[in-house]
């Protein structure tokens, strides 16, 4: 399969590649591999490594050994909604174990694990920094947060809309 | 009620938009500075009000930009550290999403004093909907001439740009930040060189915190020596603190540093008291890397005076007795947390977050993880205890950065302050086990030993 950014992202990579002086676009890995990401599936193959590097002229290793480093890269596929549940501490104090818990049940998989169906992913993160509205998740850009068992169902409920909406 | 000087206008309908920002007194600071000021002159404001980092190491800053070299012909760098990750803290979040333009502003009148012509916020990558509203604000400032070529005339340059982290907390660490920034693994650099000196691409850079950058915008609107009038002794100014964990209100206040830690938990103002009708149990003031303390070492200094939010009242006693301001990530336990359970996740975030260049650091604090895990679980030694002390004593000060110091204070106090609860789950292993959910790792808080020195309510 060969991977091959679509003329708007490629406008968007080019937009970022600016952001540095002349020669720096090795600057522009991470916020390419992000784009990268959100193009190709929500995961990053080798392949799409391979071609984040040609675009931005760096050797593969420059890019894969990034792309092993940072937390919010995927590297096997996930599920289409992924559940960053935060657990550290100050969430663990309003509850997240519960929050977890109940996802687990609900959804039959544990931390790391994706529904059969592909749609679900359960992930627990250390600190969001969003302490003070804990229980909290990160859901695709945007966080959700004050988590109760109720707004958990209504999650799953509104990504099974969209989902839906979207075939 | 304290003055505020960074979140005044937080509440004012649209203060997000550039008009509305503006209409309120907005960029008066650039203003001023760029006609009517040299950028020393500008330093020296900065130094007379006794800003001091607000990032948690509380450097002082004027200080920080005199230090930057200045060699002819070379680039020097404004990186703007908003990667907030510290357990705890989420001060600067609250500060841009709301405010964003006073971050653009103190940004341009900052990169004015210190010559940087291309400024960037390196934002950790979970905000991405914060880079959205920075690059608006961004966008907006540029239309209306307050970025770009020869801004008002000044014969100034500058542009800022936003850099997105990918997830690490290391990446706060402002060398870990610049490697990043330069497309690299977060790994810090072997100081000296300081960024001062050779930071981003080899150039001299300043790093600093979203809140620090902020404060200079009322430091030049109103003078230094007017904010160093705030405060008391060398904490100077107003400092953001971000509440949570068991309070009744948790969220981001502008204190002026001349309140008690008590008034602050439980006046109305501040935290509202503890939640649910519970006591203070425990407090870690300053994002998770500092000291816990117990409730009467938090309200009341070993000497016996009443403990004040500023950065010498906490830190009164030493580690012995005392803590630190840290980044202002305040975290309240109320009395049915569990000191061990709350150790052991602040552990695993550590583990989860150490980069793996040092090997104390990434050794110990896999170690410290486990250890902890097994004291919660019912499945701890008596000699366990000891053997964690000692692991974190050869974490701390063995690194190249201060993870590892970060990793080990928090289970140094912990043990100091809290044994008996450490010695309770050693010496109950059924009850432990009983409250386990099943789930590896997933155990429910634990009744805690009760403590004479419980507070309030």
């Amino acid at each position: 399969m060969s991977v091959q950014f679509s003329d708007q992202a490629m406008q968007e990579v080019k937009r970022i590649i600016n952001f540095y002086p002349e020669g720096k676009q090795k600057s522009a890995v991470i916020p390419v591999l992000h784009l990268a990401q959100q193009e190709f599936g929500g995961w990053l193959s080798v392949e799409t490594m391979d071609c984040v590097a040609s675009i931005l002229n760096l050797k593969p290793i420059e890019v894969y050994e990034v792309a092993t480093f940072y937390s919010m890269y995927y590297l096997k596929p996930v599920g289409k909604y992924i559940f960053e549940v935060c657990q550290t501490g100050p969430c663990m104090l309003n509850g997240s174990d519960d929050i977890i818990k109940y996802i687990y049940e609900k959804l039959g998989i544990k931390p790391g694990g994706t529904t059969a169906d592909g749609m679900f992913t359960l992930k627990t993160v250390e600190c969001l920094g969003a302490c003070g509205y804990a229980p909290i998740m990160q859901l695709g850009k945007n966080y959700r947060e004050h988590l109760t068992k109720e707004k958990v169902d209504a999650i799953i409920e509104e990504c099974r809309r969209s989902q839906a909406q979207n075939n | 009620m304290g003055r505020k000087l960074l979140l005044d206008k937080v509440n004012v309908p649209g203060i997000r938009e550039y008009e509305v920002y503006r209409r309120e007194g907005g960029y008066r600071s650039v203003e001023k500075a760029l006609k009517t000021m040299s950028p020393d002159a500008v330093t020296e404001e900065v130094k007379k009000s006794g800003l001091r980092g607000r990032g948690g190491a509380g450097f002082p800053t004027g200080m920080k930009w005199g230090l930057l070299a200045k060699p002819e012909g070379v680039p020097r760098y404004l990186v703007v550290n908003a990667d907030e990750s510290e357990p705890g803290t989420f001060k600067d979040r609250y500060l841009m999403e709301y405010i964003p333009h006073l971050l653009i502003e103190g940004i341009i009148t900052s990169s004015y004093a210190i010559g940087s012509n291309r400024s960037y916020i390196y934002i950790r990558g979970e905000f991405a909907w914060i880079v959205d509203i920075l690059e608006q604000a961004i966008t907006e400032a540029k239309n209306n001439g307050w970025l770009g070529k020869n801004i008002l005339g000044s014969g100034f340059d500058c542009e800022i740009y936003v850099q997105r982290g990918a997830g690490a907390y290391i990446c706060g660490e402002e060398t870990a930040l610049l490697e990043s920034l330069e497309g690299k693994r977060g790994n810090p650099r072997i100081k000296p060189p300081f960024p001062a000196v050779k930071g981003l691409w080899d150039c001299p850079t300043v790093v600093n915190n979203v809140e620090t950058i902020a404060a200079v915008v009322p430091i030049i609107n109103d003078g230094g020596e007017e904010y160093a009038k705030m405060g008391i002794g060398k904490s100077t100014g107003t400092k953001l603190i971000s509440a949570c964990g068991n309070i009744k209100k948790p969220g981001v206040y502008e204190i002026d540093m001349t309140i008690s830690v008590e008034e602050f938990i439980y006046s109305d103002e501040y935290c509202g008291g503890i939640a649910n009708g519970r006591k203070l149990k425990a407090c870690i003031p300053g994002g998770s890397s500092v000291p816990v303390l117990p409730a009467n070492l938090l309200l009341t200094t070993a000497k016996g005076e009443k403990r004040m939010m500023t950065y010498e009242s906490l830190a009164d006693g030493g580690f012995a007795t005392g803590t630190m301001m840290g980044s202002g990530g305040f975290i309240v336990l109320d009395d049915t947390q569990c000191v061990v359970k709350h150790t052991y996740t602040l552990a695993r975030f550590y583990r989860h977050e150490s980069c793996g260049q040092c090997s104390p650091c990434r050794e110990g604090t896999g170690w410290m993880e486990k250890i902890l895990l097994n004291i919660e679980n019912g499945k701890g030694k008596m000699s366990d205890i000891d053997l964690l002390w000692d692991i974190q004593r050869k974490v701390e000060g063995n690194t190249i950065c201060p993870l590892g110091d970060a990793a080990a204070w928090p289970v140094a106090a912990a043990i100091r302050h809290f044994r008996d609860e450490f010695e309770w789950h050693v010496n109950n292993p059924e009850d432990c086990l009983r409250r386990n959910y099943g789930l590896a790792g997933y155990a429910d808080p634990v009744p805690p030993t009760p403590k004479g020195e419980l507070a309030g309510a």
